[in-house]
């Protein structure tokens, strides 16, 4: 990257904590500080978003002047695919139902592997997992999941 | 006291010994050994995977079934690193470089029944410690006010940052984030509800389960994923899993050394089963008559490590039962099963819930008895387990952790933050922030603010407290020598070669 950059890690990580700190502490300027001997429900929550300030500044500082090793490949395709499917996994759960939203879980999912691909034994595989999962969890466990969603009259 | 010692004993052996107890036990060690020995699944993902199955259960069971996964995945981590050299735990990394050696001259079930044995002894005498020490601890810890309290957790973050990786300054600010991300939710004391962002899920706070499925589950599968490798098992039957008489002649002084460090490194906060091991193999390699063979396939480099780790990873439980205080991830999570269960984790655990405390003490020997019998006999299991292709598991996992988390509150919104969660952890990763410091300064910041407000409330605001109180301020000071010794030079440069092997 740029040359003021000399640690990406060390910089990324200040910046990451220099910003949560940042925000922490200016959504705590709403709650009463208090006083030592009765700390209000600001106090700590001050204190602590200063603390990763600091460090923040600290870890800053040091990647703009050590060298440190590149921050390496990120793997975008693995990371968003399984977020997507976790995602959608949550919003068809009550809408389409745990068949469905396993089935688009699963086969989401797998998809991040570069060793996947349909075959029957896999799919062979799912289907088990999801009878698995439906006598378990809802037959079983009796948790409160709808084998069919709202989306199919249920 | 030592009739005492029995007494209590005996109660906790009845305890564990009970059907529904004994097939728990069994449930946990069984699922523990499959963790250990399945690629890519870390003991702290699974573990808050199966802690909502658990909530149905009475809390006896289900935290001797958390233990059992606990040490049953130490186990199958060296399985892993002495048949295919990769080492399944952190805690097993020692274990590969002479067990896989020995696998390869042919000599795998010798590697075997070493690590299992030398774990069995090993948890035989923890067990004993735990019982022996923990009332007198626990007896110290019922004396402590806020202050001493307060000063203990400070204690335990900072020891926690001397096992991270990276770099110092990383770690101690992932804690202060964990603890700030503790914070959310409803303050007990005003009724403000903090970092809530108007969101009703948070007004109760985030639950922990949710972090650590996010981050060490969803995570680890981000993590895995961009290194997928196919692994080759070169031993494909273990055979001669009988040890002689000059075997055990040979590893009974390292195991014996190994479980005294392992036990003394275990209850330290922070310690625990990685360190040990570590500890036990350097340890072994200078007094060993046999070192010059060590890295060689040495029974002794195999005997020495398991039985260290076995023994701190069990004596890690004993700061987590007497204090309340978690040492690892793992404690972390089973002392926020324990809020959940409704017991709250401390000194007054031994004696309002005796048998509860000595059941899963109990249970621990118990169970590594069911390591030894039923592994050995089963590792033509273990073995086809060791190769089942990442692809095809990964899914499963990711849907188990949906469901889980799913079932905590019965809403969708859970399994968001877990998305989010897993997207930091990768991202942490990246970045060379441990993630586990973060998950103990998450469990412990609401009851660090609950100690550090009583304190100073009755010192009326003066922060002295902390150090005018000799228990307290021993504390501190062992918390700064803690730090100090982690920036010496020396030290840091050795921790940087432990964790360069880890890579």
């Amino acid at each position: 990257m740029s040359s003021v950059i000399k640690s990406p890690k060390d910089f990324w990580t200040g910046v990451l904590y220099f910003g949560f700190g940042a925000i922490a502490f200016w959504v705590a300027r709403d709650y009463s500080f208090g006083t030592a001997s009765r700390m209000g429900a600001g106090y700590f929550p001050t204190v602590l978003s200063g603390l990763l300030m600091f460090f923040g500044v600290l870890a800053l500082l040091r990647g703009v002047t050590k060298h440190g090793a590149p921050f390496g490949a990120f793997a975008w395709k693995p990371a968003l695919i399984i977020t997507a499917s976790t995602l959608a996994f949550g919003l068809l759960l009550t809408r389409a139902g745990l068949i469905v939203s396993l089935l688009v879980l699963i086969f989401g999912s797998a998809s991040a592997s570069s060793k996947f691909r349909f075959e029957w034994r896999a799919t062979l595989l799912a289907l088990g997992l999801i009878a698995f999962c439906v006598l378990v969890f809802i037959k079983g466990l009796g948790l409160p999941m709808p084998l069919l969603g709202s989306w199919f009259g249920e | 006291m030592d009739a005492s010692i029995f007494a209590n004993l005996w109660l906790g052996l009845q305890t564990a010994g009970s059907f529904i107890n004994l097939f728990y036990c069994l449930v946990g060690v069984m699922l523990g050994t499959a963790i250990g020995v399945l690629p890519g699944l870390g003991p702290v993902a699974t573990i808050a995977m199966l802690l909502p199955i658990t909530f149905g259960l009475p809390p006896v069971s289900s935290l001797i079934m958390l233990a059992g996964i606990f040490y049953g995945a130490q186990y199958g981590g060296s399985t892993t690193a002495i048949l295919i050299n990769l080492p399944g735990e952190s805690s097993s990394i020692v274990t590969a470089l002479d067990g896989h050696e020995m696998a390869k001259q042919g000599r795998a079930g010798k590697a075997l029944a070493t690590a299992a044995w030398a774990s069995f002894f090993a948890g035989t005498v923890t067990t004993i410690l735990i019982a022996l020490f923990s009332p007198p601890l626990a007896e110290v810890a019922l004396k402590f006010g806020p202050a001493e309290y307060f000063s203990l957790m400070v204690l335990g973050l900072v020891a926690s940052v001397v096992l991270a990786h990276g770099s110092l300054m990383h770690a101690l600010g992932m804690i202060v984030f964990g603890l700030l991300l503790g914070i959310v939710g409803t303050d007990v004391n005003s009724g403000v509800a903090r970092y809530s962002f108007d969101m009703p899920e948070l007004i109760d706070g985030i639950n922990f389960v949710v972090v650590a499925m996010g981050v060490f589950g969803l995570g680890e599968i981000i993590s895995n994923l961009q290194h997928e490798t196919e692994r080759s098992l070169m031993v494909k039957k273990v055979t001669g899993l009988m040890l002689d008489k000059d075997d055990f002649k040979a590893i009974a002084a390292p195991v014996l050394r190994g479980t005294l460090l392992g036990s003394i490194l275990g209850i330290l906060p922070g310690g625990g089963a990685m360190l040990s091991s570590f500890a036990a193999y350097a340890l072994e390699k200078k007094v060993s008559k046999n070192s010059a063979n060590f890295g060689k396939g040495a029974i002794e480099g195999v005997a020495a490590p398991e039985s260290a780790n076995n023994a701190g990873a069990q004596a890690s439980f004993i700061p987590m039962l007497t204090l309340g205080i978690p040492s690892n991830p793992v404690m972390a999570l089973m002392i926020g099963a324990m809020i959940i269960q409704g017991i709250q984790p401390g000194p007054s655990v031994m004696v309002e819930q005796p048998a509860l405390f000595w059941g899963l003490v109990a249970s621990m020997w118990i169970g590594n008895a069911m390591l030894v019998i039923l592994n050995l006999p089963l590792i033509g299991l273990w073995v086809k387990m060791v190769s089942v292709p990442y692809h095809l598991l990964f899914p499963a996992i990711l849907v188990f952790c949906c469901i889980g988390v799913f079932s905590l509150a019965n809403t969708s919104f859970d399994i968001y933050f877990m998305a989010i969660f897993g997207l930091a952890g990768y991202l942490f990763r990246k970045l060379e922030c441990e993630p586990a410091p973060m998950l103990l300064g998450f469990i412990l910041g609401p009851m660090m603010e609950e100690f550090l407000r009583r304190a100073l409330l009755l010192s009326k605001g003066n922060p002295m407290v902390l150090v005018t109180r000799p228990i307290s301020a021993t504390m501190l000071v062992m918390a700064a020598l803690v730090m100090i010794t982690v920036m010496l030079p020396a030290l840091r440069k050795k921790r940087e070669e432990v964790f360069v092997e880890d890579d």
